[in-house]
């Protein structure tokens, strides 16, 4: 059942499966939640885990264990050995010129304060303007206020329309010659629309502007080339594309990585320390303070080739037709309204339901074995321009069925049941 | 083993959701606001009190079944009852939703539907967030309470 080792290597693709087959690769999918099988629709959330990922971590516990960069025994330069390999798939993934260019983090959500705290701090002075975007997750607009507080800069905001689309027009008159930096979402977590970021990226680029993507979203469900977007920093996370929890990722460009100073600091992120003056090791070594989550590092790049495998033209495919077959479905039932429709959008569904919270529709979808969300998602200032307090999200995954739509729906009729009255 | 979700969406809490009691602003009295942020919910409590004693009470607000249920319960359970004797009724509320599923069920009155919150931990801060607002109106409090 396991997909091969060597998946990663394009020139052998794994025979096609379909998503009923997929979806035996993920263990915890075959469990059955207060009585019901799950339907597993909170992938905006986190995802499920292969039985590859598990296993490779595992493996890296049981046989290679050791720190990285440090020791001169066996063991050690086996874990430094995986743990590299594992940086140069993940750029060969993202297309970087360089593995240099991979940057080992926590999440998306630290390789934003990353960028903010480093080329932030060093670049942007009192005045100076951050452009981000009405559709951000908390993540992409806390560390940039923080930094505005720090360097008596300011936000602005790109403007969105009634579907959930970045208005390009108003963005390109908010670049300015103060404008430091741009930070946009490539997938919105809420309203699914996928930005056009090529775009944006040839926009910003024209006034010698940055620009910071922040792909939490997107990795599992397209293929990124950083190259081809043109953004100068791209940022995710490990566990919302099949890897483990408590690492990510940050891709900048070498010119930019190596003109940033240290963020955090201590071991592995230095040339030689004297009480008089320490000298930095060059990127992306500088941004890795401390020993890093080695077995999570190993796990990401056995998701990814995982993910290379099946083939991200079939995921898309698959997860394009799902979320048409949903996107039907739900506007069938009486009283949905289906929030964001924009032209270009991914599995992301979010809804509101007639005269019910969706706090309520959670907790009976829950009762029925479908998990989806509830709530603002992170991303309350949207929800203010929505004039929402609340949706109720349903996102998909490569491994998401026609049954688990038809879950939805059915428990969805079980909610209007219960509350239209008996 | 689950409980039924019929358990926690009673009868008498899907109309109290449809039809809130007190649903209205309170001119001359004290309020205070409960939210909740995680799930956008906000609800404002209106307290009239003489002598110690609660005259009347009213919410309006934004929330979902289980807290504007239990902000309706409240108002019509609270009033013609010391500021002490509401106190002691949310104590008795919180220890009823928060007790083990079999644990035996004392008599709370009209309060008693929400008994089935106690089988769904991740509401309890649904049905005890106007009760939070109505300890701060009364203590005449004017921040915004919450329950996350």
């Amino acid at each position: 059942m396991n997909a091969p080792r060597r998946s990663a290597d394009p020139s052998r693709p794994t025979p096609v499966r379909d998503a009923a087959a997929i979806r035996r690769d993920f263990p915890l999918l075959a469990r059955r939640v207060h009585g019901k099988p799950l339907a597993y629709l909170d992938n905006a959330a986190t995802t499920q885990k292969p039985q590859v990922v598990i296993d490779r971590v595992t493996q890296f516990y049981v046989e290679e264990n050791a720190n990285v960069h440090r020791g001169v025994h066996w063991l050690s330069e086996r874990a430094t050995g995986a743990f590299e390999e594992a940086r140069a798939t993940i750029g060969r993934f993202l297309n970087a010129r360089r593995a240099e260019e991979i940057v080992f983090v926590r999440g998306t959500t630290e390789a934003i304060n990353l960028v903010a705290q480093t080329y932030g701090r060093s670049r942007v002075a009192r005045g100076d303007e951050i452009v981000i975007s009405t559709m951000e997750h908390h993540s992409n607009i806390v560390p940039w206020q923080i930094l505005c507080e720090q360097q008596g800069a300011r936000l602005r905001i790109i403007p969105i329309t009634d579907a959930g689309e970045l208005d390009l027009d108003a963005y390109a008159t908010l670049l300015t010659d103060r404008t430091r930096i741009v930070s946009v979402v490539h997938v919105s977590n809420v309203l699914g629309t996928v930005n056009p970021v090529q775009e944006i990226v040839r926009i910003a680029h024209q006034r010698g502007i940055p620009v910071l993507v922040d792909g939490a979203q997107a990795v599992a469900h397209a293929a990124v080339d950083v190259q081809t977007l043109g953004c100068d920093f791209y940022a995710f996370s490990g566990h919302k594309m099949f890897g483990p929890t408590g690492v990510g990722v940050l891709y900048g460009t070498s010119a930019l990585l190596e003109s940033m100073p240290p963020y955090q600091s201590g071991g592995d992120m230095i040339r030689s320390v004297s009480f008089e003056q320490t000298q930095y090791d060059v990127p992306p070594f500088r941004f890795e303070a401390g020993t890093p989550d080695i077995a999570g590092v190993v796990g990401l790049a056995a998701a990814i080739g995982y993910l290379i495998g099946i083939g991200f033209e079939r995921i898309a495919r698959h997860e394009r037709e799902l979320l048409e077959y949903a996107t039907v479905a739900l506007s069938r039932l009486p009283g949905v309204r289906v929030i964001g429709t924009a032209a270009a959008k991914a599995g992301v569904l979010s809804f509101v339901l007639d005269g019910v919270h969706p706090h309520d529709v959670g907790t009976i979808l829950d009762r029925e074995g479908v998990a989806v969300r509830t709530g603002h998602h992170c991303c309350q200032p949207l929800m203010a321009r929505l004039g929402l307090p609340a949706t109720t999200r349903a996102s998909l995954a490569l491994y998401n069925t026609r049954e688990d739509i038809d879950a939805l729906v059915s428990a969805l009729h079980k909610v209007r049941e219960l509350f239209d009255g008996r | 083993m689950a409980a039924d979700i019929e358990t926690l969406y009673r009868d008498v809490i899907l109309d109290h959701n449809r039809r809130p009691r007190n649903f209205r602003v309170l001119e001359d009295g004290g309020k205070a606001e409960g939210s909740n942020p995680l799930c956008g919910d906000r609800l404002t409590v209106y307290l009239r009190v003489a002598s110690e004693t609660i005259q009347d009470a009213a919410f309006q607000g934004y929330g979902c079944a289980i807290a504007i249920a239990s902000a309706s319960l409240m108002t019509e359970s609270v009033k013609g009852k010391t500021l002490a004797e509401a106190e002691a009724l949310f104590e008795q509320l919180l220890q009823m939703i928060t007790a083990p599923a079999e644990a035996p069920l004392g008599d709370l009155g009209g309060l008693s539907a929400l008994a089935g919150v106690r089988q769904f931990p991740v509401r309890v801060k649904c049905a005890t967030l106007p009760w939070q607002a109505l300890r701060a109106a009364a203590a005449g409090r004017v921040e915004v309470v919450s329950t996350e």
